[in-house]
């Protein structure tokens, strides 16, 4: 057991630097719209881990991932940009003084939005997470828009609903997939701990939980916070690759898609999380091609704007009416498994060789 | 701020309340009666409104021929969501949640795909365009409709919630599904009873609320769906007087907050959020405390 461990540690890490040299060489070759693709993946993969971890493993269905986005997505994106670049973005009314003058470095900037984003996720499930069910998924879509909103209507601070331009583009590839890796690789250690095991717990039977000692509200509220400061980071990453934001961008529609992607993955597997934000990124850009307008034949064709979402609402539904396990159910990936599965194949084979 | 100023807010108020509580009748009869959100409501008034004006500007229909067969479309189509979308999911509350919404986003993206989301002008009667006008105070003609059809809607609805077979067995089925099974009520017969009168007050108050605000594209229902939503919770959702009384309140609020407080117009959304929220914490049972269900995870 001990031995297996090891090995499947050192395949880990032999893997994640595999990832990382991959992802610096993929900066370097591949064009910018496979680079897009990629970039998009990974963004939407850390908003599906995290929303699995407080729906999938805790059993607490929160819509607050827009909101928590744009929080990650604002912070970072005032923090970045160049005070001249500023002063061109809010023409109408000027920045306040702290975000006038402040430019800092991505790293700081991304982990500032990353503990904000918690911090406001703190504050909605403080009062939040004492209820339940439709109650709880109520409140935390109510405070979702209410951070759109406050945003639309904070002109000082984050220009309202004209939104921020000219964010720079710091974050490569490899921002990215480190972020990324961070954010499995706490999110599955915080899963298997003992932490972990009472989340799942709450998920399970919150009154048995509660009668075998575990703080309802205390891990309730940590599933919740650890997701907020990824959501957060996430958003902030996401400002770098799009380059303008505006309240809009963070409209209820983002938390659904969310939802439909780990749905789509399983809710409680995060190997399904990663796996459905691609399929998501590869079928919106598919959908995107048919969609828009183009000459056909010398015929102006008018293209099916709403196309996308359409197919993806079908699927979600037919999803949830059909294969509510999503595509891995809960199971994971892990080296173990890598390994039987070729050794089976390897015995199969030696078994049909016999006769 | 003179008492003619405030008669008008008090006249503009008064409809909106109306309208947004006609539309919350729709989520408290459904949840009363099945347990769930149905967050599709708003787009079951947005189908009624958009096909009463496709009638009347594609097929030149008088607009009371329109209305009634889109009114029939939209019960119709409520009934078959029931049948293939909410019927599965009736044990699971998220994954109904779930289901429910992704319905919502199913017919809106249907309706934009198939006839775009350019915005076009709602064809009602031109009678409801007049003004009667006393003294400074204008009294449109639109307002005292919402509020006599309301009116009437309201002491119907009532009639058939406490006087008829149908009723007394919605009534059954809210306080216990299975003892009321158990006196011999059929719940298929009686959710899909719940489903023609909730769409069928999300039909009236579509005509309502786009003969007052003209206009309709794929997302009409999104917002005064939202905010009829907030009213339920206001009034105690799954009570059928408290969705009355609480999306009276929240219109009639809403126009009060603009009239009394100009400068904080462009919050009035927060302002309906932060009410919501508010209620949930701390009065779930809304105005007329309202049990609150069992949970059935």
């Amino acid at each position: 057991m001990n031995k297996s461990l090891k090995i499947s540690t050192i395949l880990s890490i032999f893997a994640v630097l595999l990832i990382l040299a991959g992802s610096v060489l993929g900066e370097k070759y591949l064009d910018a719209f496979q680079i897009r693709l990629l970039n998009m993946w990974c963004i939407y993969a850390i908003m599906v881990v995290s929303f699995n971890l407080v729906y999938g493993f805790t059993g607490q269905f929160s819509l607050a991932h827009a909101g928590l986005a744009a929080i990650g997505a604002y912070t970072v994106s005032l923090l970045t940009m160049a005070p001249d670049n500023k002063q061109l973005s809010f023409f109408i009314t000027p920045p306040i003084w702290p975000i006038s003058v402040v430019q800092w470095p991505l790293l700081p900037s991304l982990i500032l939005g990353g503990l904000l984003a918690a911090f406001v996720g703190y504050l909605i499930g403080a009062p939040a997470l004492r209820l339940h069910g439709d109650y709880l998924l109520i409140v935390t879509f109510g405070f979702s828009e209410i951070i759109r909103l406050l945003l639309t209507n904070m002109p000082s601070v984050c220009n309202g609903a004209i939104g921020l331009k000219g964010i720079p583009g710091y974050a490569n590839l490899t921002w990215m997939v480190s972020s990324l890796i961070v954010c499995i690789f706490v999110t599955k250690r915080l899963i298997d701990s003992s932490y972990g095991r009472a989340l799942k717990c709450i998920r399970e039977d919150e009154i048995a939980a509660e009668a075998v000692g575990v703080n309802l509200f205390r891990h309730k509220m940590l599933a919740l916070v650890v997701s907020s400061f990824f959501v957060g980071i996430a958003g902030g990453l996401f400002s770098n690759i799009l380059g303008t934001i505006d309240p809009n961008t963070f409209r209820p529609y983002l938390t659904y898609a969310v939802v439909t992607m780990a749905v789509l993955g399983g809710v409680r597997s995060l190997t399904g999380g990663v796996i459905a934000a691609a399929i998501y990124t590869a079928m919106s850009e598919v959908l995107r091609g048919i969609e828009a307008p183009r000459l056909f034949f010398n015929l102006q064709f008018d293209g099916l704007p709403g196309l996308r979402t359409l197919a993806f609402a079908i699927m979600l539904l037919l999803l949830i009416l059909f294969a509510r396990g999503g595509l891995m159910g809960s199971k994971e990936f892990s080296w173990g498994g890598v390994i039987s599965f070729f050794q089976e194949r390897f015995n199969r084979r030696k078994q049909e060789d016999k006769p | 701020m003179d008492i003619s100023q405030i008669l008008q807010y008090l006249i503009n108020g008064v409809a909106l309340g109306s309208l947004y509580a006609l539309i919350a009748i729709g989520y408290t009869i459904i949840y009363g009666v099945v347990g769930l959100i149905n967050m599709a409501h708003g787009d079951f008034f947005m189908v009624a409104a958009f096909l009463t004006m496709w009638g009347v500007l594609q097929y030149n229909l008088p607009w009371y021929v329109a209305f009634a067969i889109a009114a029939i479309i939209t019960v119709l189509l409520g009934l078959l969501v029931e049948k293939v979308a909410y019927k599965p999911l009736r044990e699971q509350k998220t994954s109904s949640f779930i289901g429910a919404i992704s319905v919502s986003f199913l017919i809106q993206n249907f309706f934009v795909v198939v006839f775009t989301s350019r915005s076009k002008p709602f064809p009602h009667p031109a009678i409801l365009d007049q003004v009667l006008n006393f003294g400074k105070v204008a009294l449109p003609v639109v307002n005292i409709a919402i509020v006599l059809v309301s009116a009437i809607l309201f002491l119907a609805l009532f009639y058939i919630i406490t006087k008829t077979k149908m009723g007394r067995a919605m009534r059954a089925i809210s306080k216990d599904l299975e003892a009321s099974q158990l006196m011999g009520v059929d719940p298929n017969k009686i959710i899909a009873f719940a489903f023609i009168l909730s769409t069928s007050f999300a039909a009236i108050g579509a005509f309502m609320y786009c003969s007052k605000f003209p206009y309709v594209d794929p997302f009409t229902g999104v917002v005064p769906g939202l905010k009829a939503f907030i009213g339920a919770v206001m009034g105690g959702i799954g009570s059928i007087p408290g969705a009355m009384v609480g999306g009276f309140l929240l219109g009639l609020g809403e126009i009060m907050l603009v009239a009394f407080f100009p400068e904080l117009t462009s919050f009035r959304d927060i302002f309906a959020y932060v009410i919501l929220i508010l209620f949930l914490l701390f009065r779930p049972g809304g105005i007329f405390n309202v049990k609150v269900r069992e949970e059935k995870v």
